[in-house]
């Protein structure tokens, strides 16, 4: 019962294929097909959460280990994979809808549509893939994709971020690809459950493997922190977010980095090398550095989206700061409780991020959309003209900053909660400290956006503002419910069907590497 | 091991190139020159001395092989590759046709 492991992938390559071939005959096929697309996989990624027992392990054209020796392609399946899966196909089914209308004063929408199919069936290989060479490739599929639709718009400043975030990119990929060519070279295999294996075996016997172990960690970190934008590597973030159209920043600050950036770094430290205390420290360094440094960045902004992809680096700190308290107290042998309790807040807090990020990207479409603006000194009074916007955006700026009935609130509450009990109170201080300051900066883009005094050139002549059409405020209006609905995963019930799989991944983070080999 | 520090020392030479250059083409070069840096010490890891291409045949002479699948590995690795350095081209092209330009110091629209 595993024939379902490969349509993840083959769905939206297929798509993307289907798109580029009857898109050139049938303009608007691509535009719905693109939804269809994402609804069905959103669907199958349901039907894994309900009713099939994982972690599944799925070797691509049947090679099984030889000897033990793993030789083909593995897809895994597991708690946290299912956890990603549902977060990229939800929003990027979401955005794909937004995309019908935005996309249409657009020329060459089909080749939009084949690249955004390319960027899903990229990044949900990516949270497939058992092997690290599998992976990267699947990583420079999702990449390149993205570099090609920050630069969709091909203006000067379309063009520039596309090539910042190309050469940063690259850079990245290469260091990525180094250290997998390091990996290969100490453990003569790729597959991560079984170097997980080479390393956990010999680590302990040479110090001088254990040396390696910290080298190849640092290289990978240095990659996959740079896909991540995590702070000492974010220069390009800003640019390619804001510059995107906004569905793609929505996926982009939504997904992209989590996919490719983020959650690679906890397969690979929690699940692939042993947890040490000193990985711990760097990376729970890192995600403290992104959530101070990226919200003081933010708070001085005056453009929507610029604002939106500094918060993007400030909220996804908290991210690394949840699973990074976590990996520090197994690292302790502290209680697991609290290791488990900080790694589901970061990884809900993932989700929820996902979800009010992507919300507000497309709030700043919307607006851009009508006024062509995104500079939020212009703008302002729009409340009365854009009802449907403004609400959905006052509910993910509550979201956002933490205010009690939605989901921000409970993740923040959560990895609060866990960092005074695992001992880190200055953390806990500076976590609230950030929540504050999102609280004073969204503030701001509510007001001088949505309820300043009216501009009066709102109805005039060539603006005539009125309320986005259907497709792009139904993406909004679910996505708003969705913020408000993610607090059920307060309720343990429901938190046992979504994430206690995905904590366990990483709780027992042994297991994993047992299980896929099987022995 | 000389070999290997060789290598190394053409992967720093490509992010120099990426680091110090103002010229968008000498970017693409520099990140290019790291990709083959890359892409040797692979095909380095994979080597084995005086061995020969694995292929099974009747009578072996020689038993000893090169290791095959950073070989494959570096095949799919310059397709990648060549995907960014078009793409990049094209879209520092598409830059020079706006800014009349291949000086990063004149193309800054974007900061803060």
């Amino acid at each position: 019962m595993d024939w379902f492991v490969p349509l993840f992938v083959i769905v939206p390559l297929g798509g993307a294929f289907l798109i580029a071939i009857i898109g050139s005959f049938a303009r608007p096929f691509g535009r719905f097909f693109t939804s269809l697309v994402l609804a069905s996989l959103i669907g199958l990624t349901l039907y894994v959460i309900f009713s099939v027992t994982i972690p599944i392990v799925y070797m691509v054209g049947g090679h099984g280990p030889i000897e033990k020796v793993p030789i083909g392609i593995t897809m895994i399946l597991d708690g946290l994979s299912v956890y990603l899966l549902l977060i990229i196909n939800l929003i990027g089914f979401f955005s794909a809808f937004y995309s019908i209308s935005y996309m249409k004063k657009f020329t060459s929408e089909n080749y939009y549509y084949t690249l955004f199919c390319l960027m899903v069936a990229g990044m949900n290989g990516v949270v497939l893939s058992g092997d690290v060479f599998n992976l990267y490739v699947f990583l420079e599929m999702a990449a390149i994709s993205s570099y090609a639709l920050v630069a969709f718009g091909i203006e000067k400043e379309e063009l520039e971020a596309s090539f910042k975030y190309q050469v940063l990119g690259g850079a990245s990929s290469l260091f990525i690809l180094l250290g997998i060519a390091f990996l290969y070279w100490n453990t003569s295999t790729l597959n991560i459950a079984d170097i997980s294996r080479v390393i956990g075996t010999t680590a302990n016997s040479a110090t001088a493997n254990s040396e390696f172990v910290k080298f190849v960690g640092v290289i990978l970190l240095a990659g996959f922190g740079l896909k991540a934008a995590m702070i000492p590597f974010h220069a390009w973030l800003p640019d390619a977010h804001s510059s995107a159209p906004s569905p793609i920043s929505s996926m982009l600050s939504g997904v992209l980095i989590k996919a490719i950036g983020v959650y690679v770094i906890f397969r690979l430290f929690f699940n692939m090398f042993t947890i040490s205390y000193d990985t711990a420290l760097v990376i729970t360094t890192i995600g403290t550095l992104s959530m101070v440094i990226g919200v003081l960045l933010a708070i001085g902004q005056w453009d929507i989206k610029r604002l939106l992809a500094y918060h993007s680096i400030s909220q996804m700190g908290y991210v690394v700061i949840g699973v990074g308290i976590g990996m520090l107290v197994i690292a302790h042998n502290g209680p697991r409780s609290v290791a488990a309790l900080s790694i589901a807040g970061g990884l809900y807090h993932l989700f929820n991020h996902a979800v009010f990020k992507g919300l507000l990207f497309l709030n700043a479409g919307a607006v851009e959309y009508e006024t062509g603006i995104r500079d939020m000194k212009k703008l302002g009074g729009l409340s009365s003209l854009m009802p449907v916007t403004t609400s959905t955006s006052l509910g993910a700026s509550m979201s956002i900053s933490g205010i009690p009935p939605f989901n921000g609130f409970f993740s923040k509450l959560i990895i609060i909660i866990a960092a005074i009990q695992a001992g880190y109170y200055v953390l806990s201080i500076l976590a609230v400290f950030v929540s504050i300051i999102t609280l004073a900066s969204f503030l701001k883009v509510q007001r001088f956006t949505f309820f300043n005094k009216p501009n009066e050139k709102w109805n005039r002549g060539d603006f005539n503002v009125r309320e986005v059409p259907f497709a792009m405020c139904f993406s909004m209006v679910f996505l708003a419910v969705l913020c408000l609905g993610l607090s059920l995963f307060i309720v343990p019930a429901v938190r046992d069907i979504f994430i206690t799989p995905a904590v366990n991944v990483l709780l027992n983070s042994a297991v994993y590497s047992t299980g896929v080999l099987g022995y | 091991m000389t070999v290997y520090l060789l290598c190394i020392l053409l992967f720093l030479i490509g992010l120099y190139g990426v680091v110090a250059k103002r010229n968008l083409i000498k970017i693409v070069i520099g990140l290019a020159i790291m990709e083959y840096s890359v892409n040797l010490f692979l095909i380095l890891v994979g080597y084995v001395k005086g061995g020969t291409a694995p292929i099974l045949s009747r009578n072996l002479a020689n038993k000893v092989f090169v290791d095959p699948l950073p070989q494959a590995m570096v095949l799919t690795a310059i397709v990648i590759g060549l995907a960014t350095t078009s793409l990049l081209l094209a879209i520092a092209i598409r830059l020079y046709r706006k800014y009349k330009t291949f000086d990063i110091r004149e193309i800054k629209n974007l900061k803060g």
